[in-house]
């Protein structure tokens, strides 16, 4: 069982490697990273000449829909649609049906992972029981049973004290708080960014501050806990300074942002198509750059799609009544190398920490999101110069609810390689 | 007549119009007035067409003013009632579009507590679209039926001043009005307690007061907007009779309007909530001419999107 990938750019900003060199992979492990390695005695040889190889990616924030909503997606197509885009590993979201807030949950989806065995699947559990805000999760015994996060993604902890428990209980596990900061008292039964837009279009509005609040208790709270507390999907400039200021602090905080809320804005709603419906809301221009500009300076640690399939006929409706959500897995790499690397926005060492290196870090993912002696074998192959058009009809998830249809650009995954094996090749 | 030709192939919103097509409209509506004084009352310029009446939301006054219009330009019209609609039975709204076009209307009347369905099915759909009020987002005939009723007390419907009182926020009325008016050059003043009147809405062109007295000063037309006095209607203001105090319309404020400003509603009225019973009923009040003009714009509209411009409308 070797593999042997020859002659790619190798880029790994957090050893700082940056060289035409061939990665020789024995055991799901790598072996060598030096130039011209014999391919004697290697079963399998990648020519990657012209393609950037780096450490694999990783999507931090995905709903896999399985078990219990297997109409929307599955384990097994969650996963090929994260091989297809490139990714070596997601972590995935309890909102199922049954939640999962119990290790037999867990463990479940861990089992059906390894039975299909492309790219690697880390649960991430959920922090009150059925997510219903009110009692902990065997959160030890979740963590023995595989779990890397704990989250009520969807809702939001609306109770102070019960995010303060959590963090507080988790000191003694090293594994993350996850929140999806919004309050629920503020943002009701809104549907889209509260603004101009929304009062025009007379549709019910979501403030920033029904995200900003949140952020601010939990960075007050973890300011004094010192746990681990990572915020997911942030949307708002005004999320961002108090993350920006947080962090200035010294508090440990890590956070995430989507690709839409990084590369479309709140006038796209103005269609009442439902595919630019999701949580958070589509914001403001100013909020767009603010999160670009956080980026940049560190503010905001990782890159992660919110992969939230629906059917087509759930999407097919009035605005109000569709379910809130964008699949991402497919378009992720394609759109943020495209529109951010390409046009010099940011640069790709900043792109490989925030596809790849960061959410290994959050998640603590031993031996991922790195290229050296003895790291997992999970790297991702691009050629920078391949163009991409997104059409909808070839993914390979179930969904089809993606708001960058017929968008086009370069930069397009090669292989997907994870643990020496190829998940996806295109 | 003017020769300008209304090319709009639905009615989805003010916000889709030109100035010269509201001004088609309103002059094809004055038309049309006299025929609802006839004896026999109907002419045949939409005779064998079909108009759909598909309406999801509670409604006597819109869906009977849409049906007396089809019916007097001789149209079919059939109703389709939200209480024995499918959708109680889960079918979607395009399943129950595609099924009643299976039956070829020619225009689908549609009303709808979801802002945007009536967009939603233009793009799918075949018929004209006419949008009878869309959630919180538009309400385009009554905001026609209004300018015909200004037009016909001003004889113009330009250079005046509109006050727009109430609940501006959740609003479709408010909304097709605002927009009209501004389109039409008008000044438009919107009243009412912040929490119902964002400042957000200056940016349609409007000005926003929180004092009814200073937006009133100088109105040609008063427009009132119904309150919800049900309970439980949220936190935007603390109880009726504070909104009275504050935001009702009486002989005291209405003075502040000019001498010759009329008082307007699009009902059902509130009486003595948001307007004061000897107001409603006084000849300021053009209450029910506003409900007579519906008759017309409304026939207006469908015979502009779908009459025989051959045929005599006479």
């Amino acid at each position: 069982m070797s593999l042997l990938i020859k002659k790619g750019r190798v880029i790994d900003p957090s050893t700082g490697l940056d060289s035409v060199s061939d990665i020789l992979i024995e055991k799901g492990l790598i072996k060598k990273i030096t130039k011209n390695i014999s391919d004697k005695d290697v079963k399998k040889v990648i020519d990657a000449s012209g393609s950037i190889v780096c450490p694999g990616f990783v999507d931090m924030h995905v709903h896999l829909r399985e078990p219990g909503q297997e109409n929307k997606e599955t384990i097994e197509t969650g996963m090929l649609a994260a091989a297809k885009g490139g990714f070596t590993s997601i972590a995935c979201m309890p909102n199922t049906v049954p939640v999962n807030d119990n290790r037999s949950v867990t463990e479940y989806i861990i089992a059906r992972s390894h039975e299909i065995g492309t790219v690697n699947i880390f649960p991430v559990a959920s922090i009150s029981v059925g997510l219903d805000g009110v009692d902990i999760t065997e959160m030890a015994d979740l963590k023995e049973g595989g779990a890397k996060g704990f989250s009520d993604d969807g809702k939001c902890v609306m109770s102070a004290d019960l995010i303060r428990r959590a963090l507080e209980y988790t000191k003694m596990l090293d594994v993350p708080i996850i929140e999806h900061p919004e309050d629920h008292s503020i943002s009701s039964d809104g549907q889209v960014n509260e603004g101009f837009i929304s009062y025009k279009y007379g549709l019910r509005g979501i403030l920033s501050a029904a995200e900003e609040v949140i952020v601010a208790r939990d960075l007050i709270l973890q300011e004094r806990i010192d746990s681990l507390l990572h915020l997911t999907h942030i949307s708002t400039e005004g999320s961002i300074d108090l993350i920006r200021n947080a962090k200035k602090r010294g508090v440990r905080v890590t956070s995430d942002v989507t690709p839409h809320h990084l590369l479309l804005t709140e006038e796209l709603i103005t269609s009442y198509d439902p595919v630019y419906k999701m949580k958070p809301p589509l914001r403001t221009e100013k909020d767009r750059q603010s999160l670009v500009d956080a980026l940049k300076d560190g503010t905001v640690d990782a890159i992660a799609s919110d992969h939230a399939p629906h059917t087509f006929d759930e999407k097919d409706s009035e605005f109000e009544y569709a379910p809130f959500g964008v699949i991402g897995l497919e378009t992720s790499f394609n759109v943020i190398f495209d529109r951010l690397v390409n046009k010099g926005i940011i640069d790709i060492s900043k792109f490989i920490e925030l596809f790849s290196i960061n959410p290994s870090r959050i998640l603590g993912l031993e031996g991922r999101g790195k290229i050296e002696k003895g790291a997992h074998g999970d790297l991702t192959i691009f050629d920078p110069e391949k163009p991409f058009k997104i059409e909808s009809k070839n993914f390979v998830s179930k969904a089809n609810n993606c708001p960058f249809e017929g968008w086009e650009g370069k930069g397009s995954v090669i292989y997907t390689i994870t643990g020496g094996k190829i998940a996806y090749k295109s | 007549m003017s020769e300008y030709k209304f090319n709009q192939n639905h009615l989805l919103g003010i916000d889709h119009l030109s100035d010269k097509d509201i001004d088609k409209i309103l002059e094809t509506a004055e038309s049309f007035v006299e025929i609802s004084t006839r004896d026999v009352k109907k002419v045949p310029a939409l005779k064998g067409k079909t108009v759909v009446n598909l309406f999801f939301e509670n409604s006597t006054r819109t869906r009977s003013s849409f049906e007396i219009a089809a019916k007097r330009l001789s149209a079919d019209l059939i109703n389709f009632n939200s209480s024995v609609s499918s959708l109680k039975k889960g079918e979607s709204l395009r399943d129950t579009v595609l099924t009643l076009e299976a039956m070829n209307p020619n225009i689908i009347v549609i009303r709808h507590s979801a802002s945007g369905s009536p967009h939603y099915l233009t793009t799918f759909a075949r018929s004209s679209i006419v949008n009878a009020g869309d959630g919180f987002h538009e309400h385009p005939t009554q905001a026609l039926l209004d300018a015909l009723t200004i037009k016909q007390v001003f004889k113009t419907i330009r250079g005046l001043k509109i006050a727009i009182i109430g609940d501006i926020l959740h609003s479709r009325v408010a909304r097709s009005n605002i927009i009209l008016h501004r389109k039409m050059g008008n000044e438009v003043a919107l009243i009412g307690p912040p929490s119902l009147v964002p400042k957000e809405f200056e940016k349609m062109g409007a000005k926003v007061y929180y004092d009814i007295e200073e937006g009133v000063k100088n109105a040609d037309a008063v427009m009132m907007l119904r309150v919800q006095n049900e309970r439980g209607a949220g936190n935007y203001f603390p109880s009726i009779r504070e909104y009275r105090k504050y935001f009702s319309i009486n002989n005291r404020v209405f003075n502040k309007a000019k001498k010759s400003a009329i008082i307007m509603h699009p009902g059902p009225l509130n009486r003595n909530v948001e307007i004061d019973n000897t107001l409603a009923d006084s000849d300021k009040s053009v209450i029910l001419q506003q409900v007579t003009n519906g008759i017309a714009v409304r026939m207006a509209v469908l015979y502009l999107l779908k009459g025989d411009i051959n045929e005599s409308i006479n």
